[in-house]
């Protein structure tokens, strides 16, 4: 079974990390990896960085032009994580804009992150339709679950047809918003969180943009399976460090 | 065969709509609704009646004689540079202006380079009294300041795109994201026929009035509504499509487009995306487009503002693949050269990304008795800075 469907089944609150990789410095990304794992997080959503990453707030946007400029490449990373699984048994997923994989050849792609062990991709520019028309045979012959976002306003109909392609979790974003800009979680929000948890989807939901501490993780997940942290993580690892993982983690879970 | 969308928005194997789910409400909204709004009488009668009265439509097609007799064929300019705000782009803006009112839409977006655009959606804005923000590269703001200041006397507000190299594609990611962050109240009018479906079908369709008045044009001067060749510059490919639009399926006509060469095709500081781009995605449309081997889009670069994006829109990517369109490329050098021609023999200084298609003339030999119509897309004011420094006049 994949690593994500096995830590989806744990009864418990799930959090997955974001980080761009090749940020702070080049040849880091191992060293995050197995400090957060070590730190208690549940899943780790590794960040190809792309020139121009549209869904991304300046946080993210900053720490992917800073690792271009380090000199992450898609050989590089998939070159540093070779031997990972040696170490982290955690689920591990990709997350990158889709023209790096396309150049990359998506297959070729598929199978690279299969071999190294990913669990997963979450591509947010690959439209669901050309997935599901195009690739989805390609994800699953190596294994790879593919992750959708959705959004507060997307119908009812498009989150039934995203459950439905689905196998491993829903990626929702908390508001109309890129990453990293919001700063709490009003009446609006708590209103759509109840929503999507009451139309008792297959596929478990996992919140992310706008968390940033213990206490939008708190009410993030009190509806869903768990939270996504990204640029509030990279800021955090570029004031204080790789060294000062732990603290950051145990900030939002204890 | 048809070089024009196809009911999937793709132009044979390029366009679609690659965006984040955080736009596909918008993006979906605009799809379905745009080729219903454009066919209400009242949307067309409204449309037609402001390029009229306002933008002062339609533009000459006027026969170049000296230019002619000098490059020893027929010539005539289509002349987008006599619009009001100087250049083809206000087609467009008025027609999105309009279904922004329809859509309900409160608030208007816009990405600008080097601002010809920005004005163009400023001007369109205070016309219907909408909120205009435009983002804008800082490096572009500091270089292009007329315009700067322009839009800002139409009430518009310029935002500066920080992230990456500040330039137009900056802009445009910067404006994407406005749009994630506004679904709801806020239109974002493209400045080219660039973005997901159904944007470059959708501005084609607004810059289309170009081709047709040609025909009724060409008609009325020489008794046939063709000409041998429709040539226009290509950045984005807003001018062109619209030059090109009613003769894509008509092959009698031959079609080129013309990109810019910058400092010449490989010296690395270029915008000839034809001839160095490679097939991917690029503000969530399939395209070719200029990127490394790992798929990082790249900086292009050409002296005119207007024409160095890192990629075309997806029907001149399809125009390239297929053949239709003759793609030439065209150095800063050459264009300065066609454009200071122009002006000697016709009186006419043209905007520096229409001088790249004059500069054709002297690339490729025309018959006698071809008619070749060059798309004059902007006129040269906004560039006299650079004419100076160029030629120190």
């Amino acid at each position: 079974m994949n690593r994500i469907n096995q830590k989806l089944k744990e009864d418990k609150t799930l959090l997955s990390i974001y980080f761009s990789a090749g940020y702070p410095s080049l040849n880091d990304t191992v060293s995050i990896i197995e400090n957060l794992e070590k730190s208690g997080v549940d899943m780790i959503e590794i960040g190809l960085p792309f020139s121009d990453p549209l869904a991304d707030g300046p946080t993210i946007q900053a720490s992917s032009t800073e690792a271009l400029k380090n000199g992450m490449t898609t050989n590089v990373l998939f070159d540093q994580l070779k031997d990972i699984r040696k170490t982290v048994s955690i689920p591990l997923i990709v997350m990158g804009y889709f023209n790096p994989m396309l150049q990359y050849g998506v297959e070729a792609f598929c199978k690279k992150c299969q071999d190294i062990g990913i669990d997963g991709l979450i591509i947010p520019d690959l439209p669901v339709d050309v997935y599901n028309d195009q690739y989805k045979a390609i994800f699953e012959t190596y294994g790879l679950i593919n992750v959708f976002l959705i959004t507060p306003q997307t119908s009812v109909e498009r989150i039934n047809f995203i459950d439905s392609i689905s196998n491993g979790f829903i990626y929702m974003v908390s508001s109309a918003s890129v990453t990293g800009s919001s700063s709490g979680f009003g009446d609006e929000q708590t209103a759509y969180f109840k929503r999507i948890a009451n139309m008792k989807l297959k596929n478990p939901q996992i919140v992310g943009f706008g968390i940033s501490n213990n206490e939008t993780f708190t009410q993030a997940t009190q509806y869903a399976k768990g939270a996504i942290i990204g640029s509030a993580f990279i800021k955090h690892l570029s004031n204080q460090g790789v060294n000062a993982i732990t603290n950051f983690v145990k900030s939002i879970i204890d | 065969m048809s070089y024009n969308i196809n009911d999937k928005g793709y132009y044979g194997e390029f366009g679609g709509a690659y965006i984040p789910e955080m736009l596909y409400p918008n993006v979906e909204e605009l799809r379905q609704n745009y080729l219903k709004i454009m066919a209400e009488p009242s949307f067309k009668e409204e449309f037609d009646q402001l390029l009229k009265d306002y933008v002062g439509r339609p533009s000459p097609l006027y026969f170049a004689k000296r230019l002619s007799e000098k490059h020893n064929t027929r010539i005539y300019l289509k002349r987008e540079d006599l619009n009001h705000t100087g250049a083809h782009k206000v087609n467009n803006t008025i027609g999105q202006i309009l279904m922004a009112q329809r859509l309900g839409k409160s608030r208007i977006i816009a990405e600008t380079g080097a601002g010809q655009h920005g004005v163009a959606t400023a001007t369109v804005c205070a016309l219907m009294g909408m909120e205009c923000i435009v983002y804008m590269g800082e490096i572009d703001i500091a270089r292009q300041a007329p315009n700067v200041a322009r839009m800002k006397m139409l009430g518009a507000q310029v935002r500066p795109a920080l992230s990456g190299s500040r330039t137009l594609k900056d802009a445009t990611n910067e404006a994407i994201r406005d749009w994630i962050n506004n679904p709801v109240d806020t239109h974002y009018i493209i400045g080219s026929v660039v973005g997901p479906h159904p944007y470059p079908d959708m501005v084609a369709r607004f810059q289309a009035i170009v081709s047709k008045e040609i025909q009724w044009q060409l008609k009325e001067k020489e008794g046939t509504s063709k000409p041998d060749y429709v040539v226009a510059c290509v950045g984005g490919g807003s001018n062109a499509a619209g030059a090109f639009y009613h003769y894509l399926d008509d092959t009698d006509v031959k079609l080129i487009a013309v990109e810019a060469a910058g400092k010449g095709v490989h010296s690395g500081e270029s915008a000839a995306t034809s001839a160095l781009g490679r097939e991917g995605i690029i503000h969530g449309s399939k395209t070719l487009l200029m990127q490394t081997n790992d798929g990082q889009i790249t900086e292009p670069y050409s002296i005119s503002a207007g024409l160095d994006y890192p990629g075309v829109g997806p029907m001149h990517a399809h125009l390239y693949a297929s053949g239709r369109a003759e793609f030439i490329s065209i150095t800063d050098d050459e264009a300065m050269v066609a454009g200071l021609e122009l002006s000697k023999l016709e009186g006419i200084i043209p905007a520096i990304e229409s001088s790249h298609a004059f500069a054709v003339l002297d690339q490729k030999t025309f018959k006698a008795d071809d008619i070749v119509v060059i798309n004059l897309s902007g006129r040269g004011d906004k560039d006299l800075q650079n004419y100076i420094d160029y030629f120190k006049l």
